[in-house]
C-alpha cells in the first residue's frame, strides 16, 4: 500500500474513535502549549531588554571605576575614585585612542532640589554638552549648556519632564532659579518625556555641567563614569582595548588582575542578556517537555489498547494482502497524525495565550512589549510531537504487525 | 517451467501441533496430497478433524509445524513476508467461516480492502468492488450499509465478494454456506461453480453433502489424517463436466 492510502486508512482509523483520540492528545496539547508560551514570552522579554540596550547606541562604551561588581553587596567596587581628570585628558589624546569620537565624564548622585516652598529629589547628573547627543534627548524648551559654561563652573541646570511638573506645575520653568545644596541654579533647558531607560529615568533627572556638580554638589575630584562613543561600530573592540591600555599606563598597572576600572560595551550587555534569557527559556521549556513525555506514554497506552482491540482487523488486513510493513506504517501514521494534531492545537493555543499575555503586559504595565510568534519553537514543536507519536507508537505498531494473520483473526 | 512439473499445490506430510499451556493438540498429523490448477475440491470431516487448520495453512494464513507446502512449485518457507502477502492479495481469495468483515465500515469499503493493498487506482477499485458485490447478488442499496445492518447471509455474500474482487486464481472457502438458507447457499455455490468454470481453483470446506456435490473431488479428514480422497462423478450439474 502506498503512503497516500496508508494515510487515508490511518485517518479513517482515528475518526472511528474520535473522542478517545482527542482525549489521548491532551498531554501533547498541554506540553506544546506550554513550550510555545514559554518561548514566546521569553523572546518577548529578551526583545524588550535588548531594545532598551540598543536604544543607547551600539557605539557607546562605558568606563567605570573599580572592579566589575561581583555581587549586589560588593560595595567596594562601586565606590571607587580611580577615574580622574588626568584620565580624561589622556583618553582624549588621538594617539592613545584613535577611534574615540566622543567622551563624556559623568558624576551622579541624588540631592534635594527646591523652588520656593516646593522640593523634589531628582537624580543629579553632571555631564557635558554631549549628554543630549549620546542619550538622544534634546531639550524641547531652552538649550544645552555650552563648553564655556562647563569651563566656568556655571550654575545652570537642565531638568527632566517630571522634575518640571513637580516643581513648576503651572508656570514656565525656563530661566527660573532652583536651589540645590544652598546654591542657586538657573534652569536653561527642559527635557521632553522619555521615561525609564536601562540606566535611569530621564524624566527624573537634573543635568549640570560636570565641573559644577563635582565642585559644588558632590565635593569630589573623580568621576563615576566615562561614556565613550567610538567613531564606528567596527572600531568598538579596538577602542575598548585602547582605553584599557591607556588607563593601565595612566594608573601604572602592570597586572591586569589589579585593574581599578572596568569597561562595558553594548555588545557585552547584549551577550549577557541573551545568554541569561536563553538559559531561562530553555530551562522552562524543558520542564514543559516533561509533559510531552507524559503525553507520549499516554499515546503509547492508547495505541496498545487500540492494537489489542483491533487485532481482528489487523488479522483480516493481513489475510487480504497487507504486509507487516503496511500494518506497521498504518499504526505509526495513526500515532504520528494524532500527536501532530495535538502539536498543532498546542501551537495555536500557545500562540493565543502568549498573545493575550503580551497584550496585558503592554497595556496594563505600559511596557513596549511586543508579541513574538516563536516560529522556530513552533516548527520544533511540530517535529517533536510527530516524533513522540513515532517513538511511542513504534512498540504498539510493532506488536500489531508481527502477529500471524490467523492468530489475530482468532482473537476474541 | 515449474508449473509443468509441479502441481499448483503440493502438501507433503503437513502436520500442525497447537501448544497449549499444559497440553499439546495435534490438529494435523501428516497430510499429503496435490491439487491441480482448476480443480474444485471439497474437504469434509467431523468437527475438530483439522479442516480449518489445513485450509489456513494452504491459504498462507498459518504455518505448519512440520512437513512441506509447495505453492506453484516453491516451498512456503522460501517466500518472504512481502511475497506471501502479495500472493494472498492477488492469487488467493479466502472466505472465512465467520465472515470477518470490518465493523463500522460500509460493505463497499470492505470489498475494496484487498484492492487497496493491490495498488489499484481508486476509480477502478469502486467499479471492481461493485461488480463483485453484484456477482453475489447483493442489491445496490446494501453497498453503503455496515455489516451490523445486514443479515448473516448478506454478510456471508459480501465476504465472498471480497474474496473474489481481485480475480484470484484460487478461492479457499471455509463453510461458506454454513450460515445461509438453502436458497442463498445455492447462489453462493453457483458463484463458486462459475468461478471454477472460468478456470479458477476452488477449495471448499463443508459439512453438507449437497454442497459437496458441486466438487469434482472430496478429501475426508479424520483426526488430522486423510481418511479418503475420491474423485466424484455424480455431479449435481452433469453438464459442467468436461
Ligand atoms: N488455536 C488453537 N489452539 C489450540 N488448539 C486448536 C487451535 N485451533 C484449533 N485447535 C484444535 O485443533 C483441532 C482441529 O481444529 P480445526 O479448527 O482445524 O477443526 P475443524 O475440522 O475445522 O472443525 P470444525 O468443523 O468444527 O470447524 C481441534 O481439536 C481444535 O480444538
Ligand atoms: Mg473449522
Amino acid at each position: 500500500m502506498n503512503a497516500k492510502n496508508t494515510l487515508k486508512t490511518a485517518i479513517t482509523g482515528l475518526k472511528m474513535q474520535r473522542s478517545r483520540s482527542l482525549l489521548t492528545i491532551l498531554g501533547i496539547v498541554i506540553g506544546i502549549t506550554a513550550i510555545i508560551m514559554v518561548t514566546a514570552l521569553g523572546q518577548g522579554a529578551q526583545n524588550l531588554i535588548l531594545g532598551e540596550i540598543r536604544s543607547i547606541g551600539s557605539k557607546v562604551i562605558a568606563v567605570a571605576p573599580g572592579r566589575q561588581p561581583e555581587g549586589p553587596t560588593d560595595f567596594i567596587s562601586m565606590f571607587s575614585d580611580s577615574l580622574k581628570e588626568k584620565d580624561l585628558a589622556v583618553l582624549r589624546k588621538k594617539e592613545n585612542v584613535p577611534h574615540l569620537a566622543k567622551i563624556m565624564p559623568i558624576v551622579f548622585g541624588s540631592e534635594v532640589m527646591a523652588y520656593q516652598a516646593d522640593t523634589y529629589r531628582p537624580t543629579i547628573i553632571g555631564g557635558t554638552d554631549l549628554f543630549a547627543e549620546i542619550y538622544d534627548t534634546y531639550p524641547d524648551k531652552g538649550r544645552i549648556f555650552t563648553e564655556e559654561e562647563i569651563k566656568s563652573y556655571a550654575d545652570v541646570v537642565i531638568i527632566g519632564f517630571k522634575v518640571k511638573n513637580e516643581l513648576f506645575p503651572d508656570s514656565d520653568a525656563l530661566n527660573q532659579k532652583v536651589r540645590i545644596k544652598g546654591r542657586n541654579f538657573r534652569v536653561i533647558g527642559i527635557l521632553p518625556h522619555k521615561g525609564q531607560s536601562s540606566f535611569f529615568n530621564f524624566d527624573e533627572i537634573a543635568v549640570l555641567p560636570y565641573t559644577t556638580a563635582q565642585r559644588y554638589i558632590f565635593g569630589i575630584k573623580y568621576f563615576n563614569r566615562f561614556t565613550v562613543e567610538a567613531d564606528s561600530e567596527d572600531s568598538v573592540l579596538q577602542t575598548v582595548e585602547d582605553i584599557r591600555i591607556t588607563l593601565r599606563n595612566s594608573h601604572g598597572i602592570t597586572d591586569p588582575a589589579k585593574d581599578d576600572f572596568f569597561i562595558e560595551t553594548q555588545a557585552s550587555a547584549i551577550d549577557m542578556v541573551g545568554t541569561i534569557t536563553s538559559v531561562l527559556t530553555l530551562f522552562l521549556a524543558s520542564i514543559a517537555a516533561i509533559s510531552l513525555l507524559v503525553g507520549g506514554i499516554g499515546i503509547m497506552n492508547i495505541m496498545l489498547v487500540s492494537v489489542t482491540e483491533r487485532t481482528r482487523e489487523i488479522g483480516l488486513r493481513k489475510a487480504v494482502g497487507a504486509t507487516a510493513k503496511d500494518i506497521l506504517r498504518q499504526f505509526l501514521f495513526e500515532a504520528a497524525l494524532l500527536t501532530m494534531l495535538g502539536g498543532i492545537i498546542g501551537i495555536l493555543l500557545g500562540a493565543l495565550f502568549s498573545f493575550g499575555i503580551s497584550l496585558i503586559l503592554s497595556k496594563a504595565l505600559a511596557l513596549s512589549w511586543a508579541f513574538v510568534f516563536p516560529v522556530k519553537a513552533a516548527l520544533l514543536g511540530l517535529i517533536i510531537s510527530a516524533a513522540v507519536g513515532l517513538i511511542f507508537g513504534l512498540y504498539p505498531a510493532r506488536k500489531a504487525s508481527s502477529k500471524n494473520p490467523i492468530e489475530s483473526l482468532r482473537y476474541e | 517451467m515449474s508449473e509443468n512439473i509441479f502441481p499448483l499445490i503440493r502438501a507433503k506430510n503437513l502436520s500442525k501441533i497447537y501448544d497449549g499451556n499444559f497440553t499439546e493438540t495435534s490438529a494435523l498429523g501428516g497430510v499429503s496430497f496435490d491439487v491441480e490448477a482448476g480443480e474444485f475440491l471439497a474437504i469434509m470431516g467431523p468437527s475438530g478433524s483439522g479442516k480449518s487448520t489445513l485450509l489456513h495453512i494452504l491459504g498462507f494464513l498459518d504455518k505448519p509445524t512440520s512437513g512441506d507446502y509447495y505453492f506453484e512449485g516453491k516451498k512456503m518457507e522460501e517466500f518472504n513476508d512481502e511475497e506471501l502477502a502479495g500472493i494472498r492479495n492477488k492469487k488467493m481469495g479466502f472466505v472465512f467461516q465467520s465472515f470477518n468483515l470490518l465493523r463500522r465500515t460500509a460493505l463497499l469499503e470492505n470489498v475494496k480492502l484487498p484492492l487497496k493493498y493491490a495498488g489499484i487506482a481508486e476509480k477502478e477499485q469502486d467499479a471492481m468492488a461493485r461488480r463483485a458485490l453484484a456477482a453475489v447478488n447483493l442489491p445496490e442499496e446494501t453497498f453503503s450499509h455496515e455489516p451490523s445492518q445486514l443479515s448473516g447471509g448478506e454478510q456471508q455474500r459480501a465476504a465472498i465478494a471480497r474474496a473474489i474482487v481481485n480475480n484470484p486464481s484460487i478461492i479457499f472457502a471455509d463453510e461458506p454456506t454454513g450460515n445461509l438458507d438453502s436458497k442463498s447457499g445455492e447462489i453462493v455455490m453457483q458463484t463458486l461453480q462459475k468461478l471454477n468454470n472460468e478456470g479458477n481453483t476452488v477449495i471448499l470446506i463443508t459439512h453438507e453433502t449437497f454442497t459437496a456435490e458441486y466438487a469434482q473431488r472430496i478429501i475426508r479428514l479424520l483426526d488430522g489424517q486423510i481418511e479418503s480422497d475420491n474423485r466424484v462423478s455424480n455431479r449435481r450439474f452433469n453438464g459442467f463436466i468436461k
